[in-house]
């Protein structure tokens, strides 16, 4: 369902540029799976419980993802198969609708249940769907119960939000067919972050605007075909999908990342709303301005460095975009799990003609090319970063771009920060 | 995948989906390894699934053979994969790989972490000894022992294998082999050529000793050098075994524990009420240091590793505590709440949930985060090790007691919360200036929520009632007995059947409970 992206058109209103070159590769690929996903969407919904339904593996991953939190009463545990689950389907789903009617009745302040499923639970075919179904029928009222797969074998790191944001919009309600257009921004972001976006389009003067995901069950916004919506993670392609088939329209628009990624993502969702040009202008100069003087602290260090990406969370390429335009640095191989063109579209023009895109993995031919190429950084997830350093290679850990808040004017700094630091402390240490 | 970064010149081949190579970096962050995990993932991914995947499982085991030429490949499932129809033993075997391959059975539905170490190390031990190496004659050389059970991401084994070669060496014993950890193939190969094995990890090494003494009639060591006593039994039994003299490695003076332990200063340490948990091996040991050679008081005792629970059940029984098998956290947590022990050892786990409840706590074994792989030198085995035993396990108690003092004198208006970093009047002279001119008044009485240790929030719903006054008196009593002092009380009086608890009960309690 994915390969349909590749086979859409450029977006219209700008000449179809010709495609660029992606070198694709499949081999061993060092990516998390899409379970990791629930360390920060479960921050982000008050309300929701993820449920896991896995094996030990995938509990052990979350609990080494989830580090320190999983010791701060979490709203997310794994129900793990046993040997004698795997005996018989029946007797699994009667497992299941036990652990959750017990989980339901501990933890009586959840609203949501995500049933997530992993590698063994799509192997063994479990049906999560219908289990899903059956037990929202039984605590409907109380609990609302959907599920989606984190599984290894479909998803990667971030295609988590991704799949789960996407369960959630056939239960949003629709909006009515006459309502004025609303704004609808996609993709978890920092309460903070979130909320610096929220001021600028109330001054900006769009005033209908729902958030995905919400911060509680009942804040779902509405959808329709007044819906205008606006990502701000790149990685949403499933879900962008689900709105479009509810009649919503995407905004095109770099991602928000920098001052100009920033301004341009602005300026695509004022245009259209018809919001005035000066108006929008004189809303938007001030963050703007606090945006690049913070980027010039480090434009010193990071100008002319040469910097690699291995693939892990698809913010590869408008990150790559955001050194390249706004901090003068020479992206030398752009690494993606997944490239959705259509979504990525104003990123990826952007990026110099000499950078190689590639989308895939096989990890140690892409070792071996980063051991050649000689990047000053190269940007990539944990399994790898300490071994690239013994070898000599500076290096920046991925997760972290993750988790912290990077999108907007007022952390553009900080995002320019994240990448210049490796670099300092390089600098600094005599030993 | 402990065993296969452990050792030397292998590499191990898992078929495993998209997203498993997470576990790499245990290695490259707990552990800080400079080089990856040799580990192949086949990482196969839905479109995979038919039979596309064995497809992919030779291909990544013939890339993978070209890429590090390994001596000897592992090759094995994951849960996800063993729930495929591929058989990834028989595949490499079809393909003739011009190296060992020794297929892994591990049934990861029924089976943990350690269990698997501890069949990977034995199905090596089985495929790579060579049963024509027996040891040399006797005379004219030293005695040769192996060295088994030390792995990747083991607590403190690195610094465990140094002591232990430095008793060895002392005793004039030759190191045949020491693996997994450090090991190549080529030394398992010649593991018969030892005289005896030394096992420092049953979880790892017992099932690989067992066979090898079954096989090469080579004797093992059963006892683990963790504490003063122990390590000392640990020389007589190794000496005994090699047939040498244990006079030179008793004679150590690097032992300082014992002294210390003696001191007047560890006095306070008599009778402390503490509750060990963790792999069997080590809370075995961790209670015997605390019982003989700390003077401490063992209230609990578990472990998370049911193939080795019986060592805890005999072990408990010394001690007269029901043992705890267990691998569920919150059993723990409640297993030591109702004890109140004053002091927890345990694993990253139990350090939390001690947080949590307001008891000291140090860790005495995995799992363990990145703090307790530490650079510097910091054994538990052997006479250092004990010295290391000693300041990790005492020195949160003094922190205890350091917090202790500071929330007594809380009510000083030197120490209060908000009396800052120094309460000199150069340092703060508004806040110095404040005080003086506030201290003529009245204090509030000293009633503070945080005083009450978390159980109570928790809260039994029983229905005895407190008077306000024993209350108050209830929390003059210091935090770290505070809990045991409440719980004490109230099944007094629900005993003697009396309705309120007031100042009176509360002091009958503690006259009734005196040790």
């Amino acid at each position: 369902m994915k390969a349909d992206a590749f086979s859409l058109p450029a977006e219209s209103g700008c000449a179809a540029p010709p495609e660029r070159e992606v070198l694709r590769e499949r081999g061993q690929r060092e990516v998390f799976c899409g379970l990791t996903g629930i360390v920060w969407l479960h921050r982000k919904m008050q309300d929701a419980f993820f449920l896991v339904i896995g094996s030990r593996t995938c509990a052990h991953l979350l609990q080494s993802a989830a580090g320190v939190m999983i010791f701060a009463e979490p709203r997310f545990a794994t129900a793990i198969i046993e040997e004698r689950d795997l005996a018989g389907m029946a007797d699994c789903h009667e497992e299941l609708d036990r652990v959750v009617d017990r989980l339901i009745a501990r933890r009586p302040e959840i609203r949501q249940l995500f049933l997530v499923g992993s590698c063994p639970s799509e192997v063994i075919k479990l049906d999560l769907g219908k289990a899903a179904e059956r037990l929202g029928a039984k605590h409907a009222g109380q609990v609302r119960i959907l599920n989606y797969s984190g599984s290894g074998i479909e998803t990667t790191f971030t295609e988590g939000e991704d799949a789960c944001l996407a369960s959630l919009v056939p239960v949003m309600p629709a909006s009515a067919p006459d309502t004025a257009p609303q704004l609808l921004l996609v993709g978890s972001l920092p309460d903070i972050v979130e909320d610096q976006f929220l001021r600028l389009f109330a001054q900006l003067g769009i005033e209908n605007v729902g958030v995905l995901p919400a911060r509680t069950a009942d804040g779902l916004p509405a959808v329709g075909p007044n819906t205008r919506v606006l990502l701000a993670q790149p990685f949403l392609g499933e879900t962008a999908q689900a709105l479009e088939a509810r009649g919503a329209q995407r905004i095109d628009a770099p991602f928000p990342f920098g001052a100009e990624g920033t301004t341009a993502w602005l300026k695509a969702a004022a245009q259209a709303f018809g919001i005035d040009e000066m108006h929008a202008n004189s809303v938007i100069a001030p963050g703007r301005e606090r945006a690049k003087r913070a980027l010039e602290h480090h434009r010193e260090k990071l100008a002319g460095k040469r910097i690699s990406f291995l693939p892990d969370s698809q913010l590869e390429v408008p990150l790559a975009r955001f050194l390249a335009t706004e901090l003068g640095m020479e992206p030398v191989e752009v690494g993606t799990p997944y490239l959705n063109r259509k979504l990525v579209a104003r990123d990826l023009e952007q990026l110099p003609e000499s950078t190689r895109i590639s989308e895939g993995q096989d990890v140690d031919r892409q070792l071996d090319r980063v051991r050649a190429d000689r990047p000053d950084l190269t940007v990539c997830g944990l399994g790898l970063a300490n071994p690239l350093e013994a070898e000599g290679l500076s290096t920046k850990w991925a997760i972290e771009l993750v988790f912290s808040p990077i999108h907007g004017f007022e952390q553009a700094g900080d995002l320019a920060e994240l990448f210049a630091r490796p670099l300092r402390r390089r600098d600094v240490l005599q030993v | 995948m402990r065993v296969a970064t452990a050792m030397r010149g292998v590499h191990y081949l898992l078929h495993a989906p998209q997203g498993d190579t997470y576990a790499d970096l245990l290695f490259t962050m707990i552990e800080r390894r400079g080089c990856r995990p040799p580990v192949t993932y086949t990482t196969f991914q839905a479109r995979d699934l038919g039979k596309d995947t064995a497809d992919l499982f030779q291909r990544a085991a013939r890339d993978a053979y070209a890429r590090f030429d390994p001596q000897v490949m592992l090759v094995g499932s994951s849960c996800t994969a063993e729930l495929i129809q591929d058989d990834p033993a028989g595949m490499a075997e079809a393909m003739r790989l011009p190296c060992p391959v020794v297929p892994l059975e591990l049934p990861s539905y029924s089976r943990k972490e350690n269990w698997g170490a501890g069949e990977t190390f034995y199905q090596i031990v089985r495929h790579l000894a060579d049963r024509d190496v027996r040891p040399a004659p006797h005379e004219g050389r030293r005695p040769l022992a192996n060295i088994l059970g030390p792995a990747a991401l083991g607590f403190r084994h690195r610094d465990d294998v140094r002591e232990v070669r430095g008793i060895l060496a002392t005793l004039g014993i030759e190191v045949n082999c020491v693996a997994p950890l450090g090991g190549w193939p080529a030394d398992v190969a010649r593991v018969g050529a030892a005289d005896f094995n030394i096992v420092l990890y049953p979880e790892i090494g017992d099932s690989a000793a067992r066979w090898l003494e079954r096989e090469f009639k080579q004797p093992r060591t059963k006892t683990i050098p963790i504490g003063v006593g122990a390590t000392r039994e640990f020389i007589t039994e190794v000496a005994a075994l090699a047939g040498v003299d244990p006079t030179p490695a008793l004679q150590d003076g690097e032992s300082r524990m014992p002294w210390w332990s003696r001191s007047v200063d560890s006095t306070y340490l008599t009778g402390k009420r503490v509750f060990v948990f963790g792999d069997a091996t080590h809370a075995v040991a961790a209670a015997r240091v605390a019982h003989e050679e700390l003077g401490f008081e063992v209230v609990g005792l578990g472990c998370y590793n049911r193939e080795f629970a019986r060592d805890v059940r005999d072990a408990a029984k010394l001690y007269g505590v029901e043992p705890l098998i267990t691998d569920d956290h919150l059993e723990v947590e409640d297993a030591i709440a109702a004890a109140a022990p004053e002091l927890v050892l345990g694993t990253q786990m139990e350090r939390h949930i001690a947080k949590r409840q307001g008891v000291p706590c140090a860790v005495i074994s995995a799992p363990v985060h990145v703090q307790d792989f530490p650079a510097r030198h910091s054994p538990q085995m052997g006479f250092e090790g004990a010295n290391v035993l000693f300041d990790t396990w005492v020195h949160p108690l003094i922190m205890g007691l350091e917090e202790h003092l500071l929330t007594m004198f809380r009510e000083d208006f030197e120490f209060s919360d908000d009396a800052g970093a120094s309460h000199l009047a150069a340092h703060s002279p508004s806040r110095h200036a404040e005080r003086v001119s506030a201290s003529s008044a009245p204090r509030a009485p000293a009633i503070q929520e945080e005083d009450w240790p978390p159980e109570q929030v928790r809260g039994d719903d029983e229905d005895t009632l407190w008077t306000a006054e024993a209350e108050a008196e209830l929390k003059k009593i210091p935090f770290f007995v505070r809990g045991k002092a409440r719980r004490n009380t109230e099944s007094f009086a629900a005993e003697q059947g009396r309705a309120a608890i007031d100042l009176e009960t509360l002091y009958d309690a503690k006259a009734h409970y005196a040790r």
